[in-house]
C-alpha cells in the first residue's frame, strides 16, 4: 500500500525529471570536455557558499514566483497562459514607467506601481481571453503574438524622449520612491544590494492563489471549468465569464511579477535583444510544482538559484547555456511523467 | 521615373532576403500543424540551424553543405519533438516550449566552446557564404540585379512551395497527411501508420526550419549571433495561420510580413517611423486575421491532440 501511494505521487515524477534533467546536462558537459562534478560544485558553492548568495537567490526566485503562480492558475483552469511572457513584459514596462514619471511619496507610489503592472498584465492577457471566449480563438496563437508585441512595445517606450537614458540603450533609473527595496541596515547585514520586499508579496501572492483556488467559489467554478467545460455550463458555471477570470488573475500574476523585477532588482529596463523568458521560465515553475501554487514558491527559488548561480559557471570554463538544457530536459521529462509512471507502477497495459 | 524604378527594385530585394527564412520555416510548420502536430519549437529549431549552418560554413567553406548540415541540426531536435510527442503523447506546446529552451541552450553551450566562450561564431568568408546566382550579370544596383541577382536558396524555397502543394493535393502521401491531422482514428482504421505519418512530418519540419535558420547566417548576416533570429519562427507560425495552413497561402504570407521587414530595412536609415513599430506588423496582422477571418482559417481537427491507438 505504502509503495503504491509513494508511485502514485506526482513530485516523485518531478524529482526523478529533475534528475534527468541533471544528468543530461552532466552528459553534455562531459562531451565538451568539461568536468561535470567541477561544474556542479561550482554551482551549488555559488548558491549556498554564502549568505548573500542564498539571498540574491532569492531576490532573482521572486518574478519567476510571481509568473509561475500565473501559469500555474491558468493550467488549473484548463487554460495555457504561454503569454505569461508578454504579461511580464507590460507589467515591467508600466512600473517602470510610472516609476520614472510620477513624483510621489513611497506609501502611495509603490503601491500605484504594483497595482498599475497587475492591470496592465490582466489586459494585456484579457485580450487573448476576450479573443477566446467570443471567437473561439485558441489562446496559444492569441499568446504568442501578444508576446512579441509587448517585446517591441517595450523597445519602442525604452526609446522614447523623456524615458531613455542618455547614451545608453535602457531606461533612466526609477525613482528612489518606487523602490522597494529594504532598510539599508538589512542590505547591509546581508550583503545584497538588491534584496527587497518581493518575497514577502511572493509568498502572499502564492498563499492568495492557493486560497481562491480552494477556498472559494470562484475557485470552485474556475477548476470546474478546468475538469469539462460541458459539465460546468450545464450545471449552471458561466463558462465564458469564468475563463475570463482566470486569464485575467493569471496576467495579474505575471504583470506583478515584472513590477517586482523592476521595483526591484532591475530599476530600469534595457532594450531588449531577444525574449527574457520570465514567462516561458514560469511555465517550467509551474510544472514542476504541479500547478500547486504553495509549491510555486520552492519551484520558483530553485530556478532563481539556479539562474544566479550559473551566472558563476564561466569561472570553471563552463558555459552557463547548460542550465537552459537542464531546464529544457527537466520539462520534457515532466511532460513525460505519465510514461514514467506507467513503467514504474507496472499497470496500464 | 529611374528614381521609383530603382526604389521599388530596392524594395523588392529587401523583401526577397527577409522571406526565405520564414518560408522555409513556416513550410515546416504548416507541414507539421496539418499532420496534427503543433510545433512552437520552430523557433528554438530554426536557432540551432542557424548556427549550425555558421560554423560549419566558417570552417568547410562550402556554403551548400552549411547549408544542408543547418537543416539536418533542426532535423535533429525534432527527432526530440517526435519522440516526446508522437510516441510519449506529451503535451506538444509544452514539449515545444522546452525545445526553445534546449535548442537555442545548446546552440550558445557549443558556440562558447567552440569560439572561445563567445556566443557569436566567427565571420563567415567567401565561398562560406552562399552566393548569388547572377553575380555580375546585371550591372550593380540596376532594377534587374536587385529583383533577379538573389541567393540560390531564395529561389530554391519558392520552388519548394510548389512541390509542398503538390505533394500536399496530388500525392497519396499528401492526402494522408492532412487526413492524420483531421481524424486520426479513421485513418488508423484504414491501415494508415498515424505515428509513421506524424513522424515523417515533425522530423520534415525540423530539417526546412534549420534550413530557414542557416539561411539567415549563410546569406543575410553571415554570422551566427543569439538574436539573429529572435521571433523569425513565431512569424513562420503566425503566416501559416494567417495562411490557412496551406503552403500557397503561408507563402503569401510570408511574402506580406518580409514586406513589413523590408520595408523596415530601408526605412530605419531615415529614422521616419520607429523599427520597433513595424516589427510589430506580423504579429498584429496575425491576430487581426485571427478575429476577423476565424472561421476559414480552420486549424486542423487534430492539431494538438495527441492520438493513443484505442485497444
Amino acid at each position: 500500500m505504502v509503495k503504491k501511494k509513494i508511485l502514485d505521487n506526482n513530485a516523485l515524477y518531478t524529482i526523478i525529471a529533475i534528475l534527468i534533467g541533471f544528468v543530461a546536462g552532466a552528459i553534455v558537459l562531459a562531451l565538451a570536455g568539461i568536468n561535470p562534478a567541477t561544474t556542479y560544485g561550482k554551482l551549488f558553492d555559488s548558491i549556498f557558499g554564502q549568505t548573500k548568495y542564498l539571498v540574491y537567490s532569492v531576490v532573482y526566485g521572486v518574478p519567476l514566483i510571481f509568473a509561475g503562480l500565473g501559469v500555474a492558475f491558468s493550467f488549473r483552469t484548463g487554460v495555457f497562459n504561454i503569454g505569461a511572457e508578454g504579461q511580464f513584459v507590460v507589467g515591467a514596462l508600466v512600473s517602470c514607467v510610472l516609476g520614472i514619471k510620477l513624483d510621489l511619496p513611497a506609501v502611495i507610489h509603490v503601491p500605484l506601481c504594483i497595482l498599475a503592472a497587475a492591470a496592465a498584465g490582466a489586459l494585456w492577457s484579457m485580450i487573448a481571453g476576450v479573443m477566446k471566449v467570443k471567437r473561439g480563438i485558441n489562446e496559444v496563437l492569441s499568446f504568442i503574438m501578444l508576446n512579441w508585441i509587448a517585446f517591441y512595445l517595450s523597445n519602442y517606450v525604452v526609446n522614447l524622449k523623456g524615458i531613455k537614458a542618455d547614451g545608453k540603450e535602457a531606461t533612466v533609473d526609477i525613482l528612489e520612491s518606487a523602490r522597494i527595496l529594504f532598510p539599508k541596515e538589512i542590505l547591509t547585514a546581508t550583503g545584497c544590494k538588491s534584496f527587497n520586499y518581493g518575497i514577502i508579496l511572493a509568498v502572499a501572492a502564492a498563499i492568495a492563489i492557493w486560497f481562491i483556488i480552494n477556498k472559494t467559489t470562484l475557485g470552485y467554478e474556475l477548476r470546474s471549468v478546468g475538469f469539462n467545460r460541458f459539465a460546468a455550463t450545464y450545471g449552471g458555471i458561466n463558462a465564458n465569464a469564468a475563463i475570463l477570470k482566470a486569464m485575467a488573475i493569471s496576467g495579474a500574476m505575471a504583470g506583478l511579477g515584472g513590477a517586482m523585477q523592476i521595483l526591484g532588482n532591475q530599476m530600469r529596463i534595457a532594450q531588449f535583444a531577444s525574449q527574457e523568458g520570465y514567462g516561458f521560465q514560469g511555465i517550467t515553475v509551474a510544472l514542476i510544482a504541479g500547478s500547486n501554487p504553495i509549491g510555486c514558491i520552492i519551484s520558483g527559488l530553485f530556478y532563481g538559484a539556479m539562474k544566479y548561480g550559473g551566472q558563476k559557471l564561466s569561472l570553471v570554463g563552463a558555459p552557463k547555456e547548460v542550465l537552459d538544457i537542464i531546464m529544457g530536459t527537466i520539462v520534457i521529462f515532466i511532460a513525460l511523467s505519465h510514461i514514467l509512471k506507467k513503467l514504474l507502477s507496472g499497470r496500464g497495459k | 521615373m529611374d528614381e521609383l524604378i530603382k526604389n521599388l527594385g530596392l524594395l523588392i530585394n529587401a523583401t526577397l532576403v527577409a522571406t526565405p527564412p520564414l518560408l522555409y520555416a513556416a513550410l515546416g510548420s504548416c507541414l507539421s500543424e496539418r499532420s496534427g502536430v503543433v510545433n512552437i519549437g520552430i523557433e528554438g529549431m530554426m536557432t540551432v540551424g542557424a548556427f549550425v549552418g555558421a560554423t560549419v560554413g566558417y570552417f568547410t567553406q562550402n556554403a551548400i553543405l552549411a547549408f544542408l548540415c543547418g537543416g539536418l541540426a533542426g532535423a535533429l531536435i525534432a527527432v526530440i519533438h517526435a519522440i516526446a510527442c508522437v510516441s510519449g503523447n506529451a503535451d506538444q506546446t509544452i514539449t515545444g516550449t522546452a525545445i526553445n529552451f534546449l535548442a537555442p541552450g545548446l546552440a550558445l553551450f557549443v558556440s562558447r566552446i567552440i569560439f572561445d566562450d563567445s556566443t557569436d561564431t566567427a565571420p563567415i568568408t567567401g565561398a562560406g557564404r552562399l552566393h548569388k546566382l547572377f553575380d555580375g550579370v546585371f550591372p550593380a544596383g540596376s532594377f534587374w540585379n536587385n529583383v533577379l541577382n538573389v541567393h540560390i536558396a531564395c529561389y530554391l524555397c519558392f520552388l519548394l512551395v510548389l512541390v509542398m502543394w503538390f505533394l500536399f493535393y496530388k500525392t497519396r502521401f499528401g492526402l494522408r497527411l492532412r487526413a492524420v491531422g483531421e481524424h486520426p482514428q479513421a485513418c488508423d482504421t484504414l491501415g494508415i501508420n498515424v505515428s509513421k505519418v506524424r513522424y515523417i512530418c515533425v522530423i520534415l519540419s525540423g530539417f526546412l526550419a534549420g534550413l530557414g535558420g542557416s539561411y539567415v547566417t549563410l546569406a543575410t548576416v553571415n554570422q551566427f549571433r543569439p538574436s539573429v533570429i529572435v521571433g523569425q519562427g513565431f512569424i513562420a507560425i503566425s503566416a501559416v495561420i494567417f495562411g490557412k495552413f496551406t503552403p500557397h497561402g503561408a507563402m503569401l504570407a510570408c511574402l506580406l510580413f518580409g514586406f513589413s521587414s523590408g520595408v523596415k530595412v530601408l526605412t530605419s536609415a531615415g529614422n521616419v517611423v520607429s523599427p520597433n513599430l513595424i516589427s510589430m506588423i506580423p504579429y498584429l496582422a496575425t491576430i487581426l486575421a485571427l478575429v476577423l477571418f476565424v472561421g476559414k482559417a480552420r486549424v486542423p481537427a487534430a492539431s494538438g491532440k495527441p492520438y493513443v491507438k484505442s485497444k
